[in-house]
């Protein structure tokens, strides 16, 4: 981890972000903007299968934000790439970061699942939609794992607590 | 700078003495600002949970403010979505502000002179009003238009202030901490 986090901050680019001092704020900005797009829509998906909105249903619901949910991951992963170019030793080398990777892995193969359990066609009838308590339990999975994802975003805290 | 109409609490012989600083020092000397800003864990903590929490509402209001300006959902009644979001970003609001109050707390001089702090600040004041002015002026009316194709001027004109708005808190909220001495 080491090695790499050396090789990245050798990189051309790393030294021409690190020029740009400027852009860092506006690039954690962005990061920050696209991480509330993407809970924002996991929540929406998960407020009708919970049963607790009024508008549309689940699988209307899933497909409306799931464009929402892919934008919103190119963004966060873009910017997050681009700040880990920054300061690729601090980053790297942060427990908490590692910690995030980790659980924004399971976080973005539950919400495929959770997308997957709900595409179109999966629906018996609209009354009876099947396949529901699995799309609930991916559902509220996948908000957990979010917003676990972005308490580690400003995680030092909980880099005092696994040292 | 103290424009409140308020004696300085220590009296003039103190030559700059000024209201609101002092204010800012008193609160910083409360036992509770003390106990976050000298214990290592209790800012970070709150820090955490300030930042999720403003993300979080940041994310529930976008899909208010893209349904009223018709990027989003276009085939919701609006009131529908409305009441779907809106208490729930109230609840995270209030977890912003409870944090964000300790947050201040601690550093109460510093974040008060602060003009990231400053600017947020005046920002939050301009979207609680163009809220007030949604919930009185345009919010009334919306059966006219709830599931209508075209939204009126005014209601997209409060989703545009309020996303506006909701990016410039964030921008300001990054930029306290590049800013504070």
């Amino acid at each position: 981890m080491v090695e790499l986090a050396s090789w990245l901050a050798s990189l051309p680019i790393g030294q021409a972000l690190r020029r740009l001092n400027w852009l860092v704020p506006w690039l954690q900005t962005i990061h920050i903007l696209a991480n509330g797009i993407i809970l924002s829509a996991v929540v929406m998906i998960d407020m009708r299968l919970w049963g607790i909105s009024r508008s549309q249903a689940s699988i209307a619901m899933a497909r409306r934000f799931q464009p929402w949910i892919w934008a919103g991951l190119v963004v966060l992963t873009v910017s997050g790439i681009a700040l880990i170019l920054y300061a690729p030793r601090r980053v790297l080398t942060d427990v908490t970061f590692q910690v995030k990777m980790v659980v924004m892995g399971l976080a973005i193969a539950a919400t495929v699942a959770l997308l997957l359990a709900l595409r179109p066609g999966r629906e018996a009838s609209p009354a009876q939609p099947v396949g529901h308590k699995l799309a609930g339990l991916l559902g509220t999975l996948s908000l957990v794992l979010w917003v676990v994802v972005t308490l580690a975003g400003r995680g030092r805290w909980l880099a005092l607590l696994l040292r | 700078m103290t424009r409140c109409g308020l004696r300085p609490v220590v009296g003039r012989a103190a030559g700059e003495t000024n209201v609101l600083k002092e204010l800012m020092r008193w609160i910083e000397s409360t036992d509770v600002a003390m106990l976050i800003s000298q214990s290592g864990g209790w800012f970070p903590a709150l820090e955490m949970i300030h930042v999720t929490a403003t993300t979080f509402v940041f994310g529930m209001i976008t899909i208010v403010d893209l349904r009223l300006l018709g990027l989003l959902a276009r085939r919701s009644a609006v009131s529908d979505l409305y009441r779907d979001v809106i208490p729930l970003t109230w609840a995270a609001f209030v977890v912003a502000a409870i944090s964000g109050a300790l947050l201040f707390m601690s550093q109460a001089v510093a974040y008060s002179a602060n003009f990231a702090f400053r600017m947020k600040f005046a920002v939050l004041a301009l979207i609680a009003l163009n809220m007030l002015a949604f919930r009185l002026f345009v919010y009334p009316g919306i059966s006219k238009w709830d599931r209508a194709a075209a939204i009126p001027l005014r209601a997209r004109l409060a989703g545009a202030i309020s996303l506006a708005g909701w990016i410039t808190v964030v921008a300001c909220a990054r930029w306290i901490a590049y800013l504070m001495i």
